[in-house]
């Protein structure tokens, strides 16, 4: 692990230079949508019926949270890692030295982990400055995006080192990515969908880590539904891992 | 030669991809403080013979021993111990001159406060003191190549790789680059590079092999390769038009061999001043020049091509 902390340098490094304006925007980001939502959309979703028991940003903010973590997830891992292979080809550097396969994946993991972390550790002050956290089991939701970063960075970063073309990612986000934020019960239960659709919605790690954010943010914590959660992510993220670790080693040492 | 170990020791040494044979069964030794040359056209498996020295390419079949460990094992212990100038650059472009070496040193585990200094140190070495905290970005391909040597020397390697250490580089950045590995070499620095530029080979290496398809052709000294594959000059006549068929025979023993390309003849002999004046009256060239035996006089008899292709 020592190692690992040796490429997590590389990519803090470069990071320096690039904090101001990724802080700004996760502080910017979150304050738009809640206000969009919260007070422009919600305002209508409210007045109805009100079947969701909680205002709609309350009920919609813990799932830009999870969502969150798994877009600069995806983001991080698809790019940065092609570039890192391909063009830049900084792991060939650092594979030169005695850092190993795994301890490139590892600090690629890690910076990955760190730029969810701090977007989800100002998304979370926002969000309780705009009331939307009802329970302190929220403080919970924060590693939990960090697990869902993994979940979804780890199998990307797998195609990111596997991928000829970045066409890959536009695919990706595409038909991955976006429909997952659509329609894994962010902005609306999974049960309004039709039964197909929401067995495949169960399917997705960000149903899970949506459903997870939002029992926590909401204080609606029940142990054995949350410990499901937990273990379908990190599943997803052990086979993710794996996954990286083969594309890595066929794309860097042949 | 020296009586220790080799520091590089290879035995039937093959590295296949697929049903490609890149490199087909070599073997080959480089002994400590030497400077160790892989020279052959693009295709003829130095790069990939590098890339199983440098344990970043599985070994196929055979033996290879790096600082008396195996690459399969020991890559990780292997590679702490070895600098590596690889083809193409593997610098940072965002980040300065200097933290370019700083970061690489510091995959090697060395402290911050030793990498400051040593940092220092190696941009003297290479010359771009000046440039250190400027953005890799904008430098010439000379100072890219030398930052790469620079930061290949932060963990005070046994042994330096360099696969094709001045391709791509202008005549003047070359040389500056060749003046520097010839300190390292004066240093004791064991260099072990492969080139397909034969003067590259003769101003650097102590010895060499030549590689071609994948196997290797001759091994020796520059000197001793042109010795016994060559003669001591060679008379090189040029023709406007199309050569002239001509064969050794011609000249009675004053010429060893011929050599006809396109657009020059090549005449092989141990006095080149003796034979232009014969050459003149026989050919008639547009022009004459007598120079001393290189290494691709030697490549042009191995494989019968010039090595550009």
């Amino acid at each position: 692990m020592a190692l690992a902390f040796r490429a997590y340098e590389y990519w803090l490094l470069g990071y320096r230079r690039r904090w101001r304006g990724s802080v700004v925007s996760s502080l910017l980001n979150p304050v738009l949508y809640l206000t969009a939502l919260g007070v422009g959309l919600g305002k209508l979703v409210n007045k109805g019926s009100h079947p969701l028991g909680v205002s709609y940003v309350a009920y919609v903010a813990p799932a830009m949270l999870a969502a969150l973590g798994m877009q600069i997830a995806a983001f991080e891992s698809a790019w940065p890692v092609m570039a890192a292979i391909r063009w830049t080809r900084v792991y060939h550097a650092m594979l030169a030295t005695q850092l190993r396969v795994r301890d490139i994946l590892a600090g690629q993991l890690l910076y990955v982990l760190t730029r969810v972390g701090i977007a989800s550790g100002i998304y979370l002050v926002v969000l309780s400055a705009f009331g939307a956290l009802k329970s302190p089991w929220a403080i919970l939701a924060w590693p939990t995006t960090i697990l869902i970063g993994l979940a979804f960075g780890a199998p990307i970063a797998a195609l990111g080192a596997a991928a000829k073309k970045d066409s890959a990612f536009s695919a990706v986000f595409r038909f991955v990515i976006t429909p997952l934020f659509l329609f894994s019960g962010t902005f609306f239960p999974v049960t309004r969908l039709p039964v197909g659709l929401r067995l495949v919605a169960y399917a997705t790690p960000l149903w899970h880590g949506v459903d997870l954010c939002r029992r926590l943010t909401l204080g609606d914590v029940s142990l054995g539904i949350c410990l499901v959660h937990v273990a379908y992510l990190a599943a997803f993220a052990a086979v993710g891992v794996w996954l990286a670790l083969r594309s890595y080693t066929k794309a860097l040492v042949s | 030669m020296s009586a220790e170990a080799p520091l590089i020791h290879a035995r039937g040494l093959v590295k296949t991809f697929g049903g490609l044979t890149a490199v087909d069964a070599i073997d080959f030794d480089v002994q400590k403080g030497e400077a160790f040359g892989f020279l052959g056209p693009n295709g003829a498996g130095k790069s990939s013979t590098m890339r199983m020295i440098g344990c970043v390419s599985p070994v196929t079949a055979g033996t290879l021993s790096i600082l008396g460990l195996d690459p399969g094992r020991d890559g990780p212990a292997i590679r702490s111990r070895l600098g590596v100038v690889p083809q193409l650059d593997t610098l940072d472009n965002e980040l300065t001159v200097r933290e370019n070496v700083i970061i690489y040193g510091r995959y090697f585990g060395l402290s911050r406060r030793e990498l400051r200094v040593r940092a220092d140190e190696l941009l003297e070495f290479v010359q771009l003191t000046e440039r250190a905290n400027d953005p890799v970005e904008p430098l010439s391909g000379g100072m890219k190549r030398r930052l790469t040597i620079a930061r290949s020397l932060v963990n005070e390697p046994d042994v330096l790789l360099l696969d094709e250490p001045t391709t791509g580089l202008d005549p003047q950045a070359r040389h500056v680059v060749w003046d520097r590995l010839f300190r390292l070499k004066q240093r004791g620095v064991t260099l072990v590079l492969t080139t397909h530029y034969m003067d590259e080979a003769e101003q650097l290496c102590d010895r060499l092999v030549i590689m071609d398809h994948g196997k290797i052709a001759e091994e020796g000294s520059p000197l001793e390769l042109i010795r016994r594959l060559s003669s001591r000059e060679v008379v090189e006549l040029r023709f406007a038009g199309e050569a002239p068929e001509i064969e050794a025979d011609a000249f009675g023993g004053q010429v060893s061999r011929v050599e006809v390309l396109p657009d020059r003849i090549l005449l092989y002999t141990d006095d080149g001043d003796a034979l232009v004046p014969v050459a003149h009256e026989r050919l008639g060239p547009d022009s004459v020049l007598v120079r001393r035996s290189t290494l691709e006089d030697v490549f042009l008899r191995l494989t019968g091509r010039t090595l550009v292709d």
